[in-house]
């Protein structure tokens, strides 16, 4: 069996029994970044010290100390968690070269458990994409079709684990950008729970909204992975003081009699015939594995797009303030106070970052503050609501992640609004709080991935992971692109 | 004067003027020039549009939401922790001198 | 405040370091990094604002205030606009001719400090060791009608603050700094007029200051028929003159909303009765128990409770020797007098309340006289021996043996025969110049009251 098909434990496994060591993993992985990242651009930075890091590991083994569960597997990160020793960049040209002087609570988990970071992955600049084509350095492509974007913002990270350039990746995901990438790259990709994760050394698009959450080629390894980062944290007050658990042991296959609701608003209109087939096969396929599906309704669904995009943006233009070019980052030309400020950020951020402050601002000032913001919460409060009640009758809801498969690169980046609709089916989870997945359910008539969500309800990952793993045992989309299998 | 065309005619309520873009502009530190401007401002006027359906919404006796869970109280106790070194703390500084961060001359 | 770490970071929150050294990732608003609540600071405020007669208030949220300044790293600061920690107290003042007055407490609340900028020739370097040290603001209801009420107002506050130790206070430091919000109105006229802000008030004396030229500059331009411009001027202390910031910074428009990072603060009642059960005893019950329990006079009672320090120095030194009247005068007088001359406190002053006391008690005791206790509290002080042993040593105890005493007046009385006879003749006045030559001859010692009588005797 092939490096690439193992899964978490087999990798872990393999390296107990010597059957390959960690120096031989991961220079797999790095011969194959080699091969196929000019053409794929995941990878915003590749660890240098990567190899030597797994020798170290390999030689304690040898002496046979002991070592962490995962001690000597590779993982990469999207460029935004942020880590020691190497640049944290979030793909912006403002922090090109940015050395962080800490670390962050979720990398420093992984590294605890002995995980060995390959790299950092491009994204959307500052998580602000759906496309990966806001990348200041690497506009990440489809691994299925390098025409094509790998969606966003985690494009990197999606994209990575697709081509089969890392095993497992971590992502972020403020209104579906682990999702909606995975689902269009056809990965798995999880939200973890608002609070589950640890937000420390996450840096922040929208603090109410983001969370950190793997993306993997399976439910199995992102449940291995949550079980490590799912850690309450003093370090962030938002983070849920909840047991971590090990997820791994929900994962047992049995379905029968867990009920399943169809919201009928995430299956009208806007919806690709392609995706409407795959996702509608994927009920269907729950059914017989003894899933009850339930017809429900989610009223404000068609109100979360406005609203996300209002608090999102409010938070995001607060939340990029400290990017001044004083105390990191990139600095213009100026001689004086006023053009400090406004060149080093109209020199340093892209065009969609931009726009994002300048609506994001414009609905805070004074005026606006109670006709937008405040407005948006309320609205959040129904969004939120909807899924409390629905929740009462279900345990688990089905729906598409995203309305269509991967378009090709321009093809949206004119129109705002037109980008923005890819979240439409992930945002209001993120508006709820709860947790959600993506999970491969077919191809579209292009060959191009498709995926479908899981989502559940406060603190129910274990739920939905093994809906997923049932649906993965049941089913067979999970797979790397021929022309990348070597 | 361009002739506006009858689309155009017909969509009389512009949110957002330049002179709203260069406010807002001033206030996020952001410079934008007359093309640049006129692209954000039409940006913003569809995206204002597109969000002016949730006043469809009665939320009157809504409470707005600004934390997801019911998380409250989060404290710390009160113990001195090692600070960053003087060096560590510069050393992401475009400009540093004499300990400091370094920005042109403040008039106050 | 007077804690040990900042308001939302564990660096410390001491005054005087090395620039940039009390610095973490957390409060140079590195990106990814994010604010957890010191729990003192909770603990302070409560008492702060039971202090004040304050409402606490059971629910309160944290608030952004965005704007971009090199001394705020994050582009924003946290503080609390909507539902602060406190509301709705009052402190009451005393005015030197005695008038109290009832000055309300609008709100407490808590926020972060900013940075410091230093200016050099070259341009401007920023210190951000006191980004993220914590704040209490306290903003008054607009009841002060003068300068007096606010320099009085800023000074019990201060008081009361040291009672409940959540600040030094310490003007020089900065840890108590005021902004002076001024307005006029013509008699009879019920709204506010249009105020001025004045910062960069550092000291009582600039309160008062301040608060009268700003006075006099609004009248002025309302007689001339102007108007006054709401906006923020600041304090020049050497020339004390407030001047217009205006132009010098962009039209402020803060875009407050409430802290996604923070969540919302609930204090329970249980805590806040526990603060209160623990409450030290405030300047205005200290002062009313003085008058009733050591039979003060008012004006005494006012000037050793007004700071905590002289209080307790105070109370101390009745354990040693009971005599309330007698202590208090001590400690207005030499006490006062040389601690001001040092700049420092009383309990620095180098004299111990039980010193103190001794001292009083000598000369309760008679062993001493009023003249030599002076002199026996400098000796205190500088040698930091106990007044007894310097007593007997320095042989500062007075003369009352009425045989040894005799002898001295009879001589002063035989080399003065003029005066004498006046004095026979009924000029009483020169009872002083008989006095003062018997204690030169005594060396002071002479018991002024055992030379009175004898005088009386021997002059017949």
């Amino acid at each position: 069996m092939s490096i690439l098909n193992k899964n978490i434990k087999e990798l872990a496994d393999g390296l107990a029994s010597k059957e390959f060591s960690s120096a031989e993993l991961t220079q797999f992985y790095l011969d194959r970044i080699e091969k196929y990242d000019d053409e794929v651009k995941a990878y915003n930075y590749v660890n240098e010290n990567a190899i030597n890091q797994a020798k170290a590991i390999d030689e304690k083994r040898s002496k046979g100390e002991d070592l962490p569960q995962f001690a000597g597997i590779p993982v990469a990160l999207k460029d935004l968690l942020i880590t020691k020793d190497m640049p944290t960049t979030c793909s912006s040209k403002f922090l090109e070269g940015f050395k962080p002087p800490y670390v962050g609570t979720a990398v420093s988990l992984l590294e605890e458990s002995g995980f060995i970071n390959l790299g950092k992955l491009s994204m959307d600049e500052f998580a602000m994409g759906s496309s990966n084509e806001n990348a200041a350095f690497k506009q990440t492509r489809n691994p299925w079709d390098t025409e094509k974007v790998p969606g966003g913002s985690s494009g990197g990270s999606a994209a990575a684990v697709a081509a089969g350039l890392a095993p497992f990746t971590l992502g972020s995901d403020t209104g579906g950008s682990i999702r909606q990438p995975a689902s269009l790259c056809g990965v798995v990709g999880m939200k973890p729970t608002y609070g589950r994760v640890s937000r420390f050394g996450l840096v922040a698009f929208a603090s109410s909204l983001d969370q950190i959450g793997p993306l993997a080629k399976s439910a199995y390894d992102s449940a291995a992975l949550l079980s490590v980062i799912g850690k309450h944290d003093a370090k962030d007050s938002t983070s849920a003081n909840v047991e971590q658990k090990d997820y791994t042991k929900d994962l047992t296959g049995y379905v029968k009699g867990i009920k399943i609701g169809v919201p009928k608003e995430y299956f009208a209109d806007g919806l690709s015939p392609d995706v409407k087939t795959a996702v509608d096969n994927a009920v269907k396929k729950y059914a017989d594995l003894g899933c009850k599906l339930i017809d429900i309704s989610l009223p404000h669904t068609d109100y979360a797009l406005a609203t996300y995009y209002i608090l999102a943006t409010a938070e995001a233009s607060s939340n990029l303030g400290r990017y001044d070019g004083i105390r990191y980052g990139r600095r213009a030309e100026a001689d004086n106070l006023r053009d400090l400020y406004f060149n080093s950020r109209t020199e340093g951020f892209g065009d969609e970052v931009k726009r994002r402050i300048m609506l994001g601002t414009y609905v805070l000032s004074a005026g606006y503050y109670d006709a937008y913001y405040i407005k948006a919460q309320k609205v959040r409060t129904l969004i939120k609501q909807d899924f409390v009640e629905a929740y009462k009758k279900v345990d688990a809801i089905i729906c598409p992640t995203s309305p269509t498969t991967a378009f090709k690169a321009g093809a949206k980046t004119e129109d705002p609004i037109q980008m923005y609709l890819s979240d439409v089916y992930t945002l209001s989870l993120n508006l709820f709080g709860g947790c959600g997945l993506s999970v491969p359910c077919g191809f579209d008539s292009d060959g191009m991935p498709i995926g479908v969500q899981l989502m559940g309800n406060y603190f129910d990952e274990g739920l939905i992971l093994n809906l997923a793993h049932a649906f993965e045992q049941a089913t067979d989309f999970s797979r790397i692109p021929e022309k990348l299998k070597i | 004067m361009p002739v506006l065309s009858e689309s155009e005619d017909n969509n009389v309520s512009e949110t957002i003027s330049i002179n709203d873009v260069k406010h807002i502009a001033t206030l996020a530190r952001l410079k934008f020039d007359d093309t640049a401007a006129e692209k954000i401002k039409d940006d913003l006027n569809s995206i204002l549009g597109y969000v002016d359906k949730l006043n469809e919404l009665n939320t009157d006796d809504v409470e707005p939401t600004s934390h997801t869970l019911d998380i409250c109280t989060v404290t710390r106790a009160d113990e001195v922790k090692p600070s960053l070194s003087n060096e560590d703390a510069l050393s992401n500084a475009p400009s540093s001198g004499n300990a400091h961060f370094k920005v042109p001359k403040v008039i106050e | 405040m007077a804690t040990n770490t900042k308001i939302f970071c564990n660096c410390s929150n001491q005054f005087g370091s090395d620039p940039n050294t009390n610095v973490c990732p957390v409060c140079l608003g590195m990106p990814g990094v994010l604010p957890v609540m010191n729990e003192k600071i909770i603990e302070f405020t409560v008492k702060a604002g039971l202090a004040l007669n304050c409402e606490i208030r059971e629910r309160s949220i944290f608030a952004r205030k965005n704007y971009f300044y090199p001394d705020l790293p994050k582009a924003y600061q946290i503080t609390q606009f909507e539902l602060p920690i406190c509301e709705n107290g009052y402190v009451d003042i005393e005015l030197e001719d005695g008038t109290e007055k009832r000055i309300g407490v609008t709100r407490i609340h808590i926020e972060e400090d900013a940075g410091k900028l230093v200016h050099e020739s070259d341009g401007s370097g920023v210190d951000l060791n006191r980004a993220g040290t914590p704040l209490m603001e306290i903003v008054s209801e607009p009841d002060i009608r003068s300068a007096e009420e606010a320099k009085a107002y800023v000074q019990k506050l201060r008081s009361i603050m040291k009672y409940v130790e959540v600040s030094d206070c310490n003007m020089e430091e900065g840890s108590m700094r005021c902004d002076v919000n001024l307005s006029l109105r013509p008699f009879g006229q019920d709204e506010f007029g249009t105020r001025a802000e004045i910062k960069n008030v550092n000291s009582f004396k600039s309160v008062e200051r301040a608060a009268k030229y700003e006075e006099k500059r609004q009248a002025k331009l309302l007689d001339e028929g102007g108007t006054v411009v709401q906006e923020t001027r600041l304090f020049n202390a050497d020339t004390g003159v407030t001047a217009s910031m205006r132009g010098k910074e962009d039209a402020h428009d803060y875009r407050y909303f409430p802290d996604p990072d923070l969540v919302p603060l609930v204090i329970e009642e249980s805590f806040i009765n526990n603060i209160r059960e623990n409450m030290p005893e405030l300047p205005d019950a200290r002062m009313k128990r003085f008058i009733s329990e050591y039979a003060l006079p008012k004006y005494d009672a006012n000037v050793l409770t007004a700071e905590k320090s002289y209080a307790e120095f105070f109370e101390t030194a009745l354990k040693t020797h009971n005599n309330p009247k007698g202590i208090s005068n001590l400690i207005m007088s030499e006490l006062m007098r040389h601690a001001n001359e040092k700049q420092c406190g009383i309990d620095e002053a180098g004299i111990s309340p039980e010193n103190l006391a001794e001292i009083v008690k000598l000369l309760d005791a008679g062993t001493i006289s009023g003249n030599i206790s002076k002199k026996l509290f400098e000796e205190v002080i500088s040698s930091g021996k106990k007044p007894s042993e310097i007593v007997e040593e320095k042989g500062m105890a007075q003369n009352s043996d009425a045989g040894e005493l005799e002898a001295i007046v009879q001589q002063i009385i035989d080399t003065n025969p003029d005066e004498t006879e006046r004095f026979r003749a009924g000029d009483k006045k020169l009872q002083g110049f008989f006095m003062g030559q018997i204690m030169r001859a005594s060396k002071g010692k002479a018991n002024p009251g055992v030379v009175s009588q004898l005088l009386n005797k021997l002059i017949k």
